[in-house]
């Protein structure tokens, strides 16, 4: 790290510079100490750094770097827990995303969020409506529509309804929207996800033309071949810390992959090489989630942990999901135990003995409101049933085995789970799934939001339970966790397995490189 | 987190008064809201806190408590059916044309009826319940539908007049008083009410309510189909607007295909005032059954102060919103407690 601080030193100037003494000469945006805390996780901290008026910023990084928080920090979602934010020559601290946008920051949400019951036009000048006494001005509002359209090269009415629209076509408008009132910071969040190539040369034109109108832009991209075409200077994060603002020129795609891992492993010895993977436990052969997506292949012996890798929205949990029936798929055979099975609901997949520990553990794995009791025997009440009768002293008696099994901390069993901690919640989702009894674990993102001391719990019962047997497969953003208790890696990129590392190759920077793989070759680079 | 001693129950046990006060506010809280309505109206209204004025309110809150129980179930799996009311026109209706029918004895027609009437309000329901879920059109839509078909159904049936003549056997039973103050129909809504709430409390289905108004997907991705569950709830709501047919043909004692309008604002109006969470998984039957009464209650206490018909809807109506703006207090107080 102190490497990286020296590294920042040529911008200490900027620094030492005093904000609102020249409005035009100074860096347009600065961040100082800034910090944001979540329940369970410091999502930034102590970031510094400034973007200097008109050039093409990168920012850069992991997933759970903090590119995200950052930017809603910016557009006024949130304000930060710590530090300060100068815009413009002066103190920022918008209250609301609408501050954000009549203070001249603009940003173009990697989620769209277009109104789909409105045309385009309205859409592109919904926040000031071209007006004459309160009523809608149609003729001026669509002609500057169609402007706003052809600049960014969009061949559609703007009367259209936005529902009627593709996803491209949809962020091209939102970045036409963008457009159409002058901004002084563009921040774009992966803009180029849903383009074609052809569409972000497109992009890139108009990026240039509003740089040359000295409009700053703050640019977010998983694709590390197109900043080079946008980007004057680069900052990287990693762990929600700055690791270093420096100018693009010279700096290799290998070099920034190195700067974005960085982050060192400690070992957690929580890995059980005791345990020899015996006989399969769930077996996933040409899995296609729609007709023209890539087949995905794989299979998790008993007693092993398998993880999956990938950057956010390379596939993974869509592919997790349509194992578990949760989605639809449109191919794919599923074997669990060495037997091909069919699974066309959750349904299927519990009685098949595949569990899925969701990503999203307070709306999709629990249900907060209930008690820990109710929350565990919720998968396996046939069990607990005399003729439609619940069995409540059994019940009681079983999550109360499971809550001190898994030492989950509550008071009782009739607690609501909806006040226990993330570590907590997460125990009670394992312990649910235990109750059934399955044999193959899904989980997607088991510690995200979870404490240190209780993901070191995690891990150890994840181990223990490969070593009852069970396979397991594991879906993690966090990469050093990945590496620390799995048998195997799967990368995925862009929806398909890009490659499969063994423990004993066990490297950052190359399942990192894997993971970027398909999003290097979409560019033709 | 919340620390505490644990008991051999394992509940925590806080200062006598915290528990006092939570289980007062968990359990009772619009139970203690009736009691001091009632007291209120003891004190102020003539001949409110009498036996016959109480017999009075009994037989008046029967047929409105035995469709809210049915409603208490899909409200509390996160749906709202509006077509309860002109079900129970609809049954009525047939429950009359069987019991008129003189080739039948009533041994025979009233047994017969109750079942046509349940068959048929169970039939309603299921459809509601089957649309919505094959189709995922909100219940509001599907039983909005529903309340006009029934209604056009029972004044197809129905000829579109009242049917009269209901065997006297029958008349004399829905006349029937037990113990002073208990009409024969209020006991058998306070059936209905009991095997509501064995249901909710004790059974495996009671539970996926709750867990299906609490979280639907959870409740799929634990492995279950929730459509079935909704299927069932809504029949059942059907079943207690049938049963209600039958509770109004006891009291009134005449088939007719616009009975019940209204009855389904009434009936949800219970739910909610019971304490009942519009967007499911919160709630009990009693509490339902606590919000029939303040609702009658109200309406006759007010009218024996005297205030005027124009003034007891505005009332009432205040009462329905001011009870639900209290709950909002009321859980925000529990959590408050429930967590130290």
């Amino acid at each position: 790290m102190t490497t990286d601080l020296n590294e920042t030193a040529p911008d200490a100037d900027h620094l030492s510079a005093a904000p609102g003494q020249d409005r035009t000469a100074g860096p347009i945006l600065r961040l100082q100490g800034v910090g944001k805390r979540f329940p369970g996780v410091v999502a930034l901290r102590d970031v510094s750094f400034e973007v200097r008026r008109g050039e093409g910023h990168v920012l850069l990084g992991e997933n759970g770097a903090g590119k995200s928080t950052l930017i809603n920090l910016l557009g006024g979602l949130f304000p930060p827990d710590e530090g300060s934010i100068w815009f413009d020559g002066a103190p920022y601290r918008p209250a609301s995303p609408l501050e954000a946008f009549s203070k001249g920051i603009r940003v173009v949400h990697q989620e769209l969020n277009l109104l789909s019951n409105l045309t385009v036009a309205e859409n592109l000048l919904f926040e000031r409506l071209p007006s004459r006494r309160g009523l809608v001005n149609f003729r001026e509002m669509n002609r500057r529509a169609t402007e706003l359209l052809s600049e960014v090269g969009l061949d559609i009415s703007p009367s259209t309804l936005v529902s009627r629209l593709g996803v491209a076509q949809m962020q091209l408008v939102e970045i036409a929207k963008a457009l159409a009132h002058e901004s002084k910071l563009l921040v774009l969040d992966e803009p180029t996800a849903t383009l074609t190539s052809k569409e972000v040369d497109r992009l890139f034109e108009i990026l240039h033309r509003l740089k040359a109108r000295n409009v700053t832009t703050l640019y977010i991209s998983h694709r590390l071949q197109e900043i080079y075409e946008v980007g004057d200077r680069v900052t990287v994060l990693r762990d929600g810390q700055h690791v270093t603002t420096r100018p693009l020129q010279g700096l290799g795609i290998p070099d920034i992959v190195r700067l974005m891992v960085g982050r060192t492993i400690e070992d957690q010895g929580v890995f059980r090489d005791d345990v020899q993977p015996s006989g399969e436990a769930l077996a996933v052969e040409n899995l296609r989630l729609t007709e023209t997506s890539p087949p995905i292949g794989f299979s998790v012996q008993r007693g092993e942990i398998v993880g999956i890798a990938g950057l956010v929205g390379s596939g993974r949990t869509e592919a997790v999901r349509a194992i578990f029936g949760a989605d639809p798929r449109a191919a794919g055979t599923i074997s669990v135990g060495g037997r091909p099975v069919t699974i066309a609901s959750p349904k299927d997949a519990v009685a098949a003995g595949i569990c899925l520990m969701t990503e999203d553990r307070k709306q999709q794995g629990l249900l907060l409101d209930m008690s820990c009791a109710e929350n565990i025997t919720i998968t396996d009440l046939r069990r607990l049933s005399h003729r439609g009768l619940l069995d409540r002293a059994g019940e009681n008696a079983a999550s109360k085995r499971l809550v001190a099994g898994l030492r989950i901390k509550t008071p009782s069993v009739f607690h609501k789970v909806g006040t226990f901690s993330g570590g907590n919640q997460q125990k009670v989702v394992i312990a649910k799934w235990l109750y059934r009894g399955s044999s193959a674990l899904i989980c997607d993102e088991p510690t995200r939001g979870i404490d240190v001391g209780a993901k070191a719990e995690i891990y150890e019962l994840m181990g223990r339970l490969a070593a009852e047997g069970k396979g397991i497969l594991v879906v993690s953003s966090d990469l050093p966790e990945l590496m620390s208790i799995c048998h195997r890696i799967l990368v995925f990129s862009k929806g398909r397995i890009a490659g499969e590392v063994p423990r004993a190759e066990f490297d950052q920077n190359r399942i990192l490189s894997l993971a970027y793989e398909e999003y290097g070759r979409a560019r033709g680079n | 987190m919340p620390e505490g001693t644990e008991r051999a129950d394992g509940r925590k046990t806080g200062s006598v008064w915290d528990n006092v006060l939570r289980i007062s506010m968990r359990e009772a809280g619009v139970a203690i809201a009736l009691v001091i309505i009632v007291l209120f109206f003891s004190a102020t209204a003539p001949y409110f806190a009498t036996p016959e004025n109480f017999l009075k309110i009994f037989v008046q809150i029967a047929i409105n408590t035995v469709l809210a129980a049915g409603m208490t179930f899909v409200i509390l799996t996160g749906g709202i059916d509006l077509s309860v009311g002109s079900v129970l026109a609809l049954c009525t209706v047939i429950g009359a044309t069987i019991m008129v029918d003189e080739s039948l004895s009533p041994w025979v027609s009233i047994p017969l009826a109750l079942v046509a009437c349940m068959a048929t309000g169970a039939a309603c329901g299921a459809v509601n319940g089957w649309i919505c879920e094959t189709w995922k059109v909100p219940s509001f839509i599907v039983t909005l539908g529903m309340l006009n078909v029934a209604s056009g159904l029972a004044r197809v049936v129905s000829g579109n007049s009242t049917i009269t003549g209901l065997p006297q056997s029958f008349v004399d039973f829905g006349n029937e008083i037990y113990f002073g103050v208990f009409p024969s129909i209020f006991l058998v809504a306070i059936i209905v009410i009991l095997i509501g709430w064995f249901i909710l409390r004790f059974t495996v289905f009671g539970r996926f309510v709750f867990a299906i108004g609490t979280n639907e997907e959870a409740v799929r991705l634990s492995g279950h189909n929730p459509r079935v569950f909704k299927i069932a709830v809504f029949t059942l709501s059907g079943l207690t607007a049938g049963i209600a047919a039958m509770v109004y043909l006891l009291r009134l004692n005449v088939g007719s295909p616009i009975a019940g309008s209204g009855y389904e604002l009434n009936a949800i109006a219970a739910v909610i005032i019971g304490g009942t969470s519009l967007s499911g998984g919160k709630g009990s039957i009693i509490g339902t059954l606590v919000g029939a009464c303040i609702l009658q209650v109200l309406a006759t206490g007010l009218q024996l102060l005297g205030a005027e018909d124009n003034v007891k809807p505005i009332v009432i109506g205040t009462v329905i919103v001011l009870a639900v703006v209290l709950d909002t207090y009321r859980n925000r107080l529990l959590r408050v407690l429930e967590s130290r």
